[in-house]
């Protein structure tokens, strides 16, 4: 029972590598509090957005095993 | 309707990209594209890219689809690479083609605009053998403004 954990743009170089699997938990919510508290500070800041399995979520989302949940800070593309 | 929305991982050659596209366009009066690529200068070595699967290409695919919408067009090409890229190297190419420049100048401008801001990438350039990031610009965000 786990899900992936994705790390877009400088949030990578706080999590220390792109992904990581961590134990199912039911809610974003907990996946945050479980990081190291430096990376969850980041990752709760207004400017994050979330998608779990691919799609956007607001705020909260239910979570089931195997999902991919990617963080996502401002982009800088072009 | 002629055109596409890609996502490449390897350099491409933007005149060859824009040839072919336009030989599929007899009917296009005019065609405007625009070549983004690495500026060469403050030290920059080379520029990376990364963007997120899920995400990245379907949201280019649906940009191209708003814009096809909002002009009439007879064609729209979008391509963005993704990895490490070395000053001069392309970036992004778009090209809208339309029976009058008008509608091909507006799309490309528009679809450019969108991609700075909206796209699912993330910017990093290594200096002096550093990586940094690269923050969003306020004024690719003001740029969506103009088409409010």
């Amino acid at each position: 029972m786990a899900l992936t954990l994705v790390f877009l743009g400088r949030l990578e170089d706080l999590a220390g590598a792109g992904s990581r699997e961590v134990a199912l938990v039911p809610s974003l919510a907990a996946v945050i509090a479980g990081l190291e508290p430096e990376l969850a500070e980041a990752l709760r800041g207004p400017r994050i957005r979330y998608a779990v399995n691919g799609t956007l979520v607001q705020g909260e989302a239910p979570l089931a095993d195997g999902d991919e949940i990617a963080f996502l800070p401002p982009v800088s593309g072009g | 309707m002629s055109g596409d929305a890609l996502l490449l991982t390897e350099p491409f050659d933007p005149a060859e990209a824009l040839r072919r596209f336009t030989v599929d366009l007899p009917q296009a009066g005019g065609i405007v594209s625009f070549l983004g690529q690495v500026r060469e200068g403050g030290g920059v070595e080379a520029l990376e890219l990364s963007h997120y699967a899920p995400l990245t290409l379907p949201a280019m695919q649906e940009l191209a689809g708003r814009v096809r919408e909002r002009w009439s067009l007879d064609g729209l090409l979008v391509i963005h690479r993704s990895g490490v890229m070395v000053p001069g190297e392309p970036i992004v190419l778009v090209a809208a083609a339309a029976r009058h420049r008008r509608d091909a100048f507006a799309a490309a401008d528009y679809a450019m605009d969108h991609l700075k801001s909206e796209s699912w990438f993330w910017k990093r350039e290594k200096v002096a053998g550093e990586w940094r990031w690269i923050e969003p610009r306020t004024q690719d965000i003001e740029d969506l403004a103009r088409w409010a």
